[in-house]
């Protein structure tokens, strides 16, 4: 199969990128890591890539609000490519502060081919305990315009941030956004059931929304961390679980395979049907 | 909130007539949370104000505040706060014109908080970088436009006001620290600007050599030079010898070389140890040890920034842990904060620089429920340095990229005014960057931050002893970090460092440029052009910038054909690399300002020239009686009590705040179990993708211990630290521990006794056990005067191990696995209960303290080494037995694996116990060394006792699936069955 030629982009803060760098290539992604610096600088290097990903980290301190800095440099510098690379079936993910960033982006909220970006109704604010924690918690895949993703698949994966709270302007908002399947990803409880409380839903995000998608379904982002789950021992209960029960892999490495096939042209067999396509 | 405001989140400005306030000239940004939209800043807040006594307080909001340049267009602005400042879903913005202060509004009162003058502010540099990057103002990333940030919280409090003062009082408690950051209400005497400059330099020289001792000692204490008479003596002897007088440059750099922080004059120094003399106790004992031991694995000790182990494919691993006492005690948060920065800068210094992959943390702190009227004078409360010191090393550590993985807090009425402060980082290096070589030739370059006048005299501040007025005078000593200006500083680094484009590399730790410089050029010398040093304002006399401990920066030594490539490296991460002069082969250090001559010293001097006089020490251990094992009446109170103490109970509220899985590395996290509630003994980590190989990282310490039995203490705690690493499968024989002693005033004998006791008990260890120290760190000025009266603080000893495990898969965690596995408890039990939480739950003092048996221990940690590779299935949990001794290991087992235990002690290996001590609660609450609770998988237990042929281990007890501790009495019959949720729910009882 063809790599998915990959663009990680990092700044003054990333920290994430060795891990998801790792994970991309785990399975089979092609990873070219660069500063956004020289992305702002060479923006035509967006034209031969198929995923672009912004990883987890502190983006200039998260100063001011998590991600605003880079999203407004994003918005100034790099808009018009960005907006290009999506519509010409270009994949975008951001973990955690690269979910921060893709929201200050306003990218979400952008319909495909649209010029203009409509005023911001989303937000990830600060966690409901008023702290920074680091947890583990369990995704669970829903019916979204995310062709890749498995409705039902469940990740249990770290998440570790202070700013993650998904909040909307109103539940108009929340509307469209499951209308259009924008609702990607949801925090539940380890056997799948829906988490109602804190912790199974770690930051207080409403509907315990951990994740979303453009209308086009290509831009994902989501505030956990599947790449801190990809050997067998990343799972905080391995030394539980009967021994030679076959874990290979942890089961974040899943996630990162059917988006590099996706990103790659490669079609994703999804046993049940998308809620929007 | 302002009624001008706009849905729109923007709103008209508002002018103020009010006489009262005089608004500084600067554009100012008021971003609150819009109506409906939850301030979860706000309880914190008003809890706070509650704690420091206010009441009658209807409702807390909080506001950040932003001050822009007063020459920006009203359309600037707007577009600042629009696309900048305020966020259009949660945030309403109040703007208010240059020179005008906000509208009064009724019923509500105004705390503002402001960094003091020079305070660092990194969010007030990003600002002005985002406004320039954006276009809305002029300038560039390194000389953006001034911008200042500040708090506002905006008390409901009706119609009766708050008195100002009793609110500015009650602010300044509760929600700032007022080291760095002024409190007012309602906006008097907020300023706007950069701090004032210095007088103008001119070159000082300051007459030593015909001075008499008096004005030798009246020069030292007025320049806060912190050096002795005999210092001062040497000092003067020396410029006569040299025919002219010193300049204040070349004294701050003597005093900087020579503070004990920098130069461990005590653990170097001569000692007469009640008539045995000692020279240089650290060479005698801590690193005689790792010299005899010899280890081929041992790759870098003592001599650089970091100790160096190997570790697998071409690899090592670095590890330094460093104490930052007396910057904690005034400020918990920036203090402890830039203790993480610090250590992280030695990582990235030792050899030509590791990548930093865990942080570990250690806390000493007063008793967490002290009654406020109790506190010193000029202490901030224990829980308030506690939490302070866990948020300064949260905010560094996660913004660093770097997990938090390991560490503890202790708590004792001795730490009150003096807390501890450990901070410790662990690196991996290739071999071949583990060394490093200074050339003459080679340009002195600094890479980082810029220089401003914060920490000054910090090195110099850490060495003298606090006392109430250590907050006003040394505020200056307390610096404010900047992580994400230390990981730029990271990433490029290790470019760099991979380009091989420097030969040299140490950080600007205490002392600044001039212990960095000082070090580096020690064989060879350096010419430096002080007025060459990037500053972040103007005004810096050239003293000022040498010592400056301003965070973030890093000296290089770098070939001058390599400093291009070198400084677009830099450039390429937003990092500034700066030329400030070279390395030379004269032997002098030569210092200049705008081509003036500003200081030139001898290095030799310098470096050898510290007076060493010899100290007295000795030791009379304390008159206290032995009050034995009481018997316990209730024992399940005395398990829930033990399970409830700081030194005991969860840790989960700290450790949930770092981010220990950064980096993806993690194997053992700090807390394990069904719920991830159960303490591990130690972190493991998998340092290479290609390698199975894995590390081990555990400590060991006590606050009691020391004040009876300080050799007991250490070897002890060697044990401990030990037993930890051992416990999750860290390989005994590829081990190696540091050492951080934090004393009292070593000037005194029996501080000195004591340390002279532990350091000898530190080599006995080191020897036994077969692990050699490879880094250390001593902080011993550790006492707080209030009047006359000195108090130090219990001598206290952190050991941190580092350990290889041979397979990652093989590690093992300490929450029990499954019901009808037997449990072996591994080592004696002694009549050792000094020190002991038993005893302490108890409120009684003395007794014998525990201390291993250094002929068996060795070979229990072998033996159980040899268990846990052997395969899975065999050994399935293992727990040390340490605070609480078996009654807490077993509970703690029990809840973090959700099971049952029955547990028979007659069946525990025990000494001879006289009837002084209760048979019952010694076994149970003793806390002898050397110990484990072993659970073995059904069917394994021949397997398991063989390794343990000839050495004390016994089947004591079964798990079971009914979740209860069930403990027998020796005499038979039931003495404890509680329930594991009770066990839980006292363990998890001191969360904050």
């Amino acid at each position: 199969m063809k790599a998915a030629r990959t663009l990680l982009l990092r700044t003054a803060g990333t920290n994430c990128d060795g891990e998801t760098v790792r994970a991309l290539e785990m399975v089979g992604a092609e990873v070219d890591v660069v500063h956004v610096r020289r992305l702002l600088a060479e923006p035509q290097r967006l034209e031969n890539v198929d995923l672009l990903v912004f990883p987890g980290g502190f983006s200039y301190g998260d100063d001011v609000a998590a991600g605003r800095i880079l999203g407004l440099e994003l918005r100034h510098g790099l808009l018009p490519e960005l907006c290009r690379f999506v519509d010409r079936g270009g994949h975008v993910l951001g973990v955690c502060n690269g979910f921060q960033i893709l929201v200050e982006s306003g990218l979400f909220e952008r319909e495909a081919n649209a010029a203009e970006l409509p005023p911001r109704a989303i937000a990830l604010h600060q966690n409901a305990s008023n702290r920074f924690e680091c947890r583990w918690v369990t995704l669970r895949a829903e019916r979204s315009a995310v062709r890749w993703l498995e409705p039902g698949m469940l990740i249990p994966c770290p998440s570790a941030h202070g700013e993650g709270r998904f909040v909307v302007r109103d539940d108009s908002v929340l509307r469209r956004l499951e209308q259009k399947g924008q609702i990607a990803l949801r925090y539940a409880r380890p056997d799948g059931t829906a988490a109602t409380e804190y912790p199974a839903n770690p930051n207080g995000s409403v509907q315990s929304i951990a994740g979303i998608c453009d209308p086009t379904g290509r831009v994902l982002g989501l505030m956990p961390h599947p790449e801190r789950n990809i050997e067998p021992w990343h799972h905080p209960h391995w030394t539980r679980l009967a021994a030679g029960d076959g874990r290979t892999e942890g089961e974040g490495l899943e996630f990162y395979r059917r988006l590099v096939a996706a990103a790659a042209g490669v079609p994703v067999e999804r046993r049940s049907t998308a809620g929007a396509t | 909130m302002s009624p001008t405001t706009t849905p729109g989140g923007l709103s008209r400005p508002t002018a103020s007539t009010d006489p009262r306030t005089t608004a500084p000239d600067a554009w100012r940004i008021e971003i609150a949370r819009r109506a409906g939209i939850e301030d979860p800043a706000a309880p914190a807040a008003e809890a706070a104000l509650r704690e420091a006594g206010l009441t009658g307080i209807a409702r807390v909001a909080t506001v950040r505040g932003y001050f822009l340049p007063p020459e920006l267009s009203r359309a600037a602005v707007e577009r600042a706060v629009r696309e900048v400042l305020c966020d259009p879903v949660l945030d309403v913005a109040r703007i208010v014109e240059p020179k005008v202060a906000p509208a009064a509004q009724r019923g509500v009162q105004r705390v503002l908080v402001a960094r003091k003058a020079g305070v660092m502010d990194p969010v007030a540099l990003t600002v002005a970088r985002a406004l320039v990057r954006t276009g809305i103002a002029s300038g560039d990333d390194h000389a953006a436009p001034f911008t200042a940030t500040f708090r506002v919280f905006e008390l409901e409090t009706g119609a009766t006001p708050i008195d100002r003062d009793r609110l500015a009082a009650a602010a300044g408690r509760g929600l700032a620290n007022e080291v760095i950051e002024d409190v007012l209400v309602d906006d008097e005497g907020l300023r706007f600007g950069p701090p004032p400059a210095s007088p103008r330099h001119q070159l000082v020289r300051v007459p030593v050599r015909t001075v008499d001792d008096a004005r030798l000692a009246e020069i030292a204490r007025d320049g806060h030079l912190s050096l002795s008479p005999a210092e001062m003596r040497a000092i003067q002897a020396h410029f006569r010898t040299v025919d002219r007088e010193p300049t204040a440059c070349e004294l701050e750099t003597i005093a900087q070389t020579w503070s004990e922080h920098c130069k461990h004059k005590t653990f170097t120094g001569i000692v007469d140890f009640d008539g045995e003399v000692i020279d240089n106790l650290l060479k005698r004992t801590i690193k005689a040890a790792t010299l005899e031991l010899d280890r081929p694995w041992c790759i870098s000790v003592f001599h650089d920034n970091a100790g160096i182990i190997e570790f697998d494919q071409g690899y090592d691993v670095a590890i330094k842990v460093e104490t930052h006492n007396h910057p904690s005690a005034l400020d918990p948060y920036g203090g402890a904060g830039t203790g993480v920065g610090g250590v992280v800068r030695d990582i990235l210094g030792v050899g030509l620089g590791a990548r930093p992959i865990a942080n570990t943390d250690a806390f000493f702190v007063g008793p967490l429920d002290m009654a406020r009227e109790d506190l010193p004078k000029g202490t901030l409360h224990p829980a308030r340095v506690l939490t302070g010191v866990v948020a300064g090393v949260r905010d560094y550590g996660n913004r660093m990229g770097i997990p938090t993985v390991s560490g503890g807090v202790w708590s004792h009425p001795g730490y009150t005014s003096n807390p501890l402060v450990f901070a410790g980082t662990v690196g991996i290096l290739p071999r071949w960057a583990a060394t490093k070589s200074v050339q003459p030739g080679d340009l002195v370059v600094v890479v980082g931050g810029r220089t401003g006048r914060d920490g000054i005299h910090g090195a110099t501040f850490s060495s003298a002893e606090l006392h109430e007025e250590s907050e006003s005078v040394s505020s200056a000593a307390v610096q404010i970090g900047d992580a994400i200006e230390e990981k730029r500083v990271l990433d490029g680094l290790l470019k760099a460092r991979d380009e091989r484009l420097y030969r040299g590399v140490t950080d600007c730790g205490a002392g600044g440029l001039s212990s960095a410089v000082g070090e580096m050029s020690a064989e060879c010398g350096a010419e430096v052009d002080l007025d060459t040093v990037p500053l972040k304002y103007p005004g810096l006399r050239p003293e000022e910038i040498w010592i400056s401990e301003a965070q973030e920066r890093m000296v290089l030594a770098v070939p001058p054909e390599s400093v291009e490539r070198l400084r677009a490296v830099f450039e390429a991460e937003d990092v500034e690399a700066t030329v400030i002069g070279r390395f030379t082969k004269t032997g002098r250090l030569v210092l200049r300002y705008h081509g003036e001559v500003v200081g030139d010293l001898d290095l030799h001097f310098l470096h050898e020239g510290t007076p060493r006089p010899v100290r007295k020490a000795t030791w009379s251990a304390p008159k206290l009686s032995d009050p034995g094992a009481p018997a316990a009446r209730d024992h399940e109170a005395v398990v829930l009590g033990l399970l409830a103490m700081p030194d005991i109970a969860s840790k989960e509220w700290i450790v949930r705040q770092y981010d220990h899985e950064v980096q993806g590395r993690s194997v053992l996290k700090p807390l394990v179990g069904t719920r991830m509630d159960g303490p591990g003994d130690a972190a493991v980590l998998q340092p290479l993708e290609t390698s199975r190989k894995g590390i081990a990282i555990g400590c060991g310490a006590s606050a009691r211990y020391g004040e009876l039995d300080p050799g007991a203490m250490a070897e002890a705690v060697i044990d401990e630290a030990l037993r930890n690493v051992v416990a999750v499968g860290g390989d005994p024989d590829r081990t190696a521990i540091l050492d951080n002693f934090s004393w009292g005033n070593c000037e005194k004998p029996d501080r000195l006794g004591a340390l002279v006791l532990a350091s000898k008990a530190c080599y006995r260890a080191a020897i036994a056990y077969g692990t050699p120290f490879v880094s250390g760190k001593d902080s011993l000025n550790n006492e707080y005067r209030v009047g006359d009266r000195s108090i130090p603080i219990p001598p206290t000893l952190l050991v941190t191990a580092l350990s290889i495990c041979p397979d990652v898969a093989r590690s093992t965690s300490m929450d029990l696995k499954r019901a009808g596995s037997r449990l072996y408890l591994v080592g004696t039990t002694r009549a050792e209960m000094g020190g002991s939480h038993y005893l302490a739950l108890r409120e009684h003092t003395g007794g014998v303290v525990p201390r291993p048996d250094l002929a068996v221990a060795p070979k229990l940690f072998r033996a159980l080494h040899a268990a846990i590779q052997s395969g899975a299935g065999t050994v399935l949990a293992v727990h040390d037995l340490s605070e609480g001794g078996l009654a807490v290991a077993a509970a703690e087992m029990a809840f973090a694996g959700d099971l049952g235990v029955h547990v028979r002690l007659a069946s525990v290996p025990c000494a001879e116990l006289a009837s002084s001590h209760d048979p019952d609660s010694t076994r149970l609450y003793s806390e002898s060394c050397s110990r484990f609770l072993i659970e073995v998988g059904g069917g394994r237990a021949s397997e398991f006792e063989a390794f343990f042929a000839g050495l004390p281990c016994a089947y004591v007890g079964d798990v079971e699936s009914a979740p209860r501790l069930v403990v027998e009495g020796v005499r038979g019959g039931r003495i404890l069955d509680v329930p594991v949720d009770r066990l839980r729910s006292a363990h998890q009882s001191s969360a904050r």
